[in-house]
């Protein structure tokens, strides 16, 4: 069972946003200890999934938990937004895949650098993608 | 606007990326660099990255585009210090970098750069003998 | 007037301290190479003061309650300890049982000339104690459990050396299966070093990785194109016939790599790339 053990939310709106929410989720993987290839991980995952949603979503709200699950803590982020939302989501999960001017690769590479990965989206509504990554996992 | 100096050296220009770049600081760099390959005439880009923590794949294409059009002006790019977590990230992202030349560090970065291009002028040496073979 | 079991313990506290050490210390099993009579003395008296301590008449049966905390704490706190110690499980188990030794025949004495009342708080006295020696084994095999984990944190470390077997080259020889955890624990130590160091060339030797499947093909591919982004090579050394076999039959790509048979000849590679020459001296006599 993974119980939440603090929660932040930090909106992002604008470019500097993403600098400060890369600091915040920084903060807090340092405090749990998270070694620093995986906090490499986990703010390049951040990084990758902000940048979706200011692309396609003009922004949204990242929500950054601190979790834990037995012996093993770990870093949960949500990024909700309100966008046109993903109408093919297996499509979007495949590599080399973008409706965007990207490399398209940001989901499924995304995936690949963190334990957990979600994905919720309904057209019209928005996306909401959640990541978790364990401070050495 | 803030910018990333970007300094030259004979025949290359040095770029020291010391703050992690958001999109807009990331964008004119591509700009200017370019610009400035084409004004001096620059044989090599050297972009040292050892300060940098995180390289996603926005950025990572930002290098990428660099290195491309720095190379139909005739000039090659080598990226500098990449941290080992910066690099394990990358590969995992599934952004191996094509076509960009790497070094542990500037001093390496340098020799590589020196040693491609003398290859090259080599290339252009033997050229010139031969027309010369022609022309005598 | 019914007799009440926890202000009659209460009562009786020192009465049961002294039986219980001297059923401990009776015991054959007694671990006086592990833990001192004084230290025993005082666990057993901080055990059993907290225990009849938070007695009380209801709580007899619920272990839930929140007045057990502190006894479970104790508890708790004793047998991570001798775990650590390396205790047996018998031996950590006896020291609750011969506390319930002590505690009933206690009742036996006190309650005289009512078989039935004592029956009835035998059993009370019972069931918790069997409560409480099920925390003793819970949070022993816990204890236990963390020391296999300390030791397998360690064997990960000890396990992946870097060599600098030249000014420049690196060389990590691998021994033992390749998993995920480890070679994320090779590949950034590799990584590391390299940056330390400033080699320009890693040679990575499985000649002791008893098999490479698909996916420790993926992990020393994921290693090699991670040293590349920083400025290196990367050779994989140590291929043996078989392995050579496994990676064509599962075709696995491995063209983008340079692989030797032995480390002897990814160094001698290494020279070449380094432009360093090995020769042999010859000794004229004087």
């Amino acid at each position: 069972m993974i119980l939440s053990l603090s929660k932040d939310t930090v909106q992002v709106l604008k470019e500097t946003d993403v600098v400060f929410l890369r600091n915040r989720v920084k903060e807090v993987a340092v405090k749990i200890k998270m070694g620093l290839v995986n906090q490499t991980r986990l703010l390049t995952a951040a990084s990758e999934l902000v940048r979706n949603m200011m692309r396609y979503a003009n922004g949204g709200v990242c929500m950054i938990e601190v979790v834990s699950s037995g012996r093993m803590n770990g870093v949960r982020l949500t990024f909700s937004d309100s966008g046109p939302g993903i109408p093919d989501i297996a499509a979007a999960m495949r590599d080399g895949f973008s409706t965007g001017r990207s490399l398209g690769l940001g989901l499924p590479g995304t995936k690949r650098l963190v334990n957990e990965f979600d994905i919720k989206s309904k057209v019209g509504e928005g996306t909401v993608v959640t990541i978790l990554k364990w401070a050495n996992g | 606007m803030d910018k990333i100096p970007i300094l030259r050296m004979g025949a290359f220009l040095l770029v020291t990326i010391q703050v992690d770049l958001y999109d807009r600081l990331a964008l004119n760099l591509e700009a200017d660099l370019v610009q400035m390959v084409n004004k001096t005439n620059a044989k090599g880009v050297l972009i040292d990255i050892s300060a940098v923590s995180i390289v996603d794949s926005f950025m990572g294409r930002i290098i990428g585009n660099i290195a491309s059009m720095s190379k139909i002006l005739d000039a090659e790019t080598v990226v500098v210090g990449m941290q080992p977590a910066v690099a394990i990230t990358l590969i995992e992202l599934g952004l191996p970098l094509k076509g960009v030349h790497t070094a542990l560090d500037m001093e390496k970065g340098m020799n590589l750069l020196r040693s491609m291009i003398d290859v090259d002028d080599e290339n252009e040496d033997l050229e010139s003998e031969e027309n010369d073979f022609i022309t005598e | 007037m019914t007799l009440n079991t926890h202000t009659l313990l209460q009562k009786k506290k020192k009465t049961i301290l002294e039986l219980w050490m001297k059923n401990q210390l009776a015991d054959e099993g007694l671990r006086e190479d592990l833990i001192s009579n004084e230290e025993l003395r005082s666990q057993s008296e901080e055990l059993i003061t907290a225990l009849v301590g938070n007695l009380s008449g209801d709580n007899f049966s619920n272990l839930e309650s929140d007045e057990w905390s502190p006894v479970i704490e104790i508890l708790g706190g004793i047998a991570i300890t001798r775990a650590r110690q390396g205790f047996s499980p018998r031996e950590t188990g006896n020291f609750v049982f011969s506390l319930k030794d002590a505690i009933l025949d206690v009742l036996q004495q006190e309650i005289t000339n009512d078989p039935a009342t004592l029956f009835v708080e035998s059993q009370k006295v019972n069931k918790l104690m069997d409560s409480l020696s099920v925390v003793t084994f819970e949070t022993f095999i816990k204890g236990r459990e963390e020391v296999i984990l300390r030791q397998t944190d360690e064997i990960t470390e000890i396990s992946t050396p870097v060599i600098r077997v030249w000014e420049g080259i690196l060389a990590l020889p691998i021994i033992g299966t390749l998993d995920s955890a480890r070679t994320q624990i090779v590949m950034e130590n590799l990584l590391q070093e390299i940056v330390e160091t400033g080699s320009s060339i890693a040679i990575l030797d499985i000649s002791g990785v008893p098999a490479v499947d698909s996916l420790v093909a993926q992990h020393l591919i994921k290693t090699v194109s991670a040293t590349r982004l920083m400025g290196a090579e990367c050779i994989i050394s140590g291929i043996r016939p078989e392995i050579a076999q496994t990676v064509v039959h599962l075709g696995i790509d491995l063209s983008n790599i340079i692989t030797k048979a032995t480390l002897a000849s990814a160094l001698a590679y290494s020279f070449k790339v380094m432009r360093l020459e090995v020769k042999k001296v010859t000794v004229t006599k004087l």
